[in-house]
């Protein structure tokens, strides 16, 4: 199986690639992709030397142009197809179905990608991508058991890429305005998922109370950390009482589970989180590398160094094991 | 400009279900009504056998009638379903997820506000593929709204204008999570929300509704008082989605204001007598925050005046 690493900025991609990255995805510095945080992301002369970088060291490069392009504004996104074909990207990464059909058109020998943005969640739809637009490979939502997985690459003739360590979406990706309902800004439209920018933290009779836009996400005591207001980890109250009503602030890690994705045929695993720093992406890949050399040595998988680095040191192995069903 | 019923989100009893559509063909000024269950196939085998009904006494009362696909289809049984839908003689489908595209290329179909049609490239794409009519995703704004219903004159461009906005849609099941049940022995919980489980921030304030694996906003989307301005946009037809409340009465409201009978602020009245527990909010189309009420002089979650906040807070601050 492949390993497919995020890259938030060159340094990250260059670590990456030393650490172990068989690929690396990035995005441009702009609304095109769906990681769109300050501080991140390639600008055009960065992405070149990048790709040579890896190119030279035997690794890819991927680039997310994955969020849903603005009506009216095309050529934003159509010039980041151009300049990541023309900086020899392995692949683009696409969510939206007017761009992909552009690429396919402008660029019939470019490799695309259907960014797990589409949640494209089954066979018959994984169909219409690899149909319509020639797509090698789906990237799975985070929604699916192994046993899905299992069945779906046994369907289709499109590989797949899954999750398998970082943050955890429980809502179909892509088809989510959450965070746009609290705030204004979305994941499909302006690449951002409850931003810090509408993010404030007040003490408020000797709790910590933190806010999304006008709407309060979640209270802890004096001695529990302050988590990040992601809106659907938050903690709200219905009449049946208050809580984690969607989802525990855990992240992903299916380190355990790798044998069953390979042995569901998964092409290739993806790690999440661009906006990640060097040593935390550099720790996760030598880990991730580690088991997967195990893994082909039939070794045990070591799994605890991953398990520190999991976000809230709390982690599950997600829709993988669907225990909620 | 035409007006759309939208499917019902919500699980409602069988009996409500088809005296409800019953209703909606003999008295409400509505061109066009989707039906069907589109958020949890577990709920379709309930009112399965009044839908022939249904569909014959809408289409009876010159409604044009379409019906919707599932949002998430996942299960083997689900995308069997959606593979049958496509099929269904004589009548045209709603499509929600590009699973059931895959079975309808070529064939007339109506593309739902599920799928992500957010600019003009993708529209004319889905057009080429066959669709006649494009309910766009509610989190557009006018711009985007504007732009798309100009490349494509010769589609009916459809805007999400009433009712609970749906926001989010995922594999597992709320309802079944906050009753502490598995989504597969879920008991049908829903049932006891007929307009969505409120959910509340721990400061009280009103915020999200639950329904099963559909997450909506709390405020009721109401876009009367931009209604000419959709109209002059280019816009075709604005859907009412079903909620507790008397949907006849909505449709002739926004009808009176289309046909020039009656101004925008009076349909806002009007409304609020009519969906009393509603906030409105309006704020996707303004490119602003989707709960809040850009349109003055209405009952809003945040703007003053707003007396059903707090009051009404069960875990007030």
């Amino acid at each position: 199986m492949e390993l497919i690493c995020p890259a938030g900025t060159p340094a990250a991609l260059r670590v990456a690639v030393e650490a172990g990255a068989d690929a690396v995805y990035c995005g441009f510095r702009d609304e095109t992709n769906a990681r769109n945080f300050p501080g991140l992301n390639f600008n055009r002369d960065e992405l070149r030397t990048a790709i040579r970088f890896a190119h030279q060291r035997g690794a890819k490069v991927l680039v997310a142009i994955n969020t849903f392009p603005r009506a009216g504004a095309l050529s934003l996104w159509h010039e980041a197809v151009r300049d990541a074909v023309e900086a020899e990207a392995d692949a683009l990464i696409l969510a939206d179905i007017g761009l992909l059909d552009y690429a396919r058109r402008r660029y019939p020998k470019q490799r695309l990608h259907v960014s797990v943005q589409a949640a494209a969640a089954n066979p018959d739809a994984i169909r219409f991508y690899t149909e319509m637009f020639g797509v090698r490979r789906v990237v799975l939502p985070r929604v699916l058991t192994v046993q899905e997985i299992a069945a779906i690459t046994k369907e289709t003739v499109c590989e797949t890429e899954v999750f398998v360590f970082g943050g955890l979406c429980v809502m179909a990706e892509g088809r989510c305005s959450l965070s746009s309902y609290a705030t204004g800004k979305s994941p499909n439209m302006q690449g951002v998922c409850s931003p810090a920018s509408h993010v404030k933290y007040e003490a408020r009779n000797g709790r910590i109370v933190s806010r999304l836009g006008d709407f309060t996400i979640n209270a802890f005591e004096k001695d529990e950390p302050a988590g990040y207001p992601t809106l659907c980890k938050g903690r709200f109250a219905t009449e049946h009482g208050a809580g984690y009503i969607f989802e525990e602030p855990v992240s992903l890690d299916a380190a355990v589970i790798l044998p069953a994705l390979r042995d569901a045929g998964v092409t290739a695993l993806k790690i999440e989180g661009r906006q990640r720093s060097r040593a935390y992406i550099e720790g996760v890949v030598r880990s991730f590398r580690a088991a997967l050399e195990a893994l082909d040595a039939g070794m045990p998988v070591e799994t605890a160094a991953l398990a520190r680095m999991a976000e809230g040191q709390t982690s599950t192995v997600g829709a993988y094991r669907k225990t909620w069903r | 400009m035409q007006l759309t019923l939208g499917p019902i989100l919500y699980n409602w009893s069988p009996e409500l279900w088809r005296d409800f559509y019953f209703r909606i063909a003999d008295e409400a000024p509505v061109d066009t009504v989707v039906v069907g269950e589109v958020v949890c196939s577990k709920r379709l085998p309930f009112f399965a056998g009044h839908l022939p009904h249904v569909v014959e006494r809408l289409a009876s009362a010159g409604k044009s009638v379409l019906l919707g696909s599932l949002i998430l289809p996942s299960l083997a049984r689900e995308r069997r379903q959606m593979a049958e839908l496509a099929q269904a003689d004589g009548m045209t489908v709603e499509v929600n997820d590009v699973t059931c595209l895959a079975h309808l290329q070529g064939r007339p179909h109506a593309i739902g506000p599920f799928v992500n049609v957010y600019n003009e490239a993708t529209a004319a794409f889905l057009i080429r593929q066959g669709a006649q009519r494009i309910c766009l995703p509610p989190e557009l704004p006018l711009q985007s709204i504007r732009a798309i219903a100009a490349a494509t004159p010769d589609t009916a461009i459809e805007v999400f204008a009433f009712g609970k906005v749906p926001l989010a849609i995922s594999a597992r099941c709320y309802h079944a999570r906050i009753h502490k049940l598995s989504k597969d022995n879920c008991r049908f919980v829903c049932e006891q929300d007929p307009d969505g489980l409120t959910v509340d921030t721990l400061d009280g304030e009103r915020f999200l509704s639950v329904n099963g694996v559909q997450t909506l906003s709390h405020t009721c989307a109401n876009l009367i008082a931009s209604a000419h301005e959709l109209a002059a946009a280019g816009v075709r037809a604005l859907r009412l989605s079903p909620q507790q409340c008397d949907m006849v009465a909505v449709a002739h409201t926004f009808k009176d204001v289309l046909d020039g009978r009656r101004e925008a602020q009076s349909a806002i009245d009007v409304l609020e007598k009519i969906y009393p527990q509603a906030l409105f909010a309006d704020g996707f189309i303004h490119g602003i925050p989707g709960h809040v009420l850009a349109t003055k002089g209405a009952r809003s979650a945040l703007g003053p005046g707003s007396d059903a906040v707090g009051s009404n807070g069960r875990f007030g601050s």
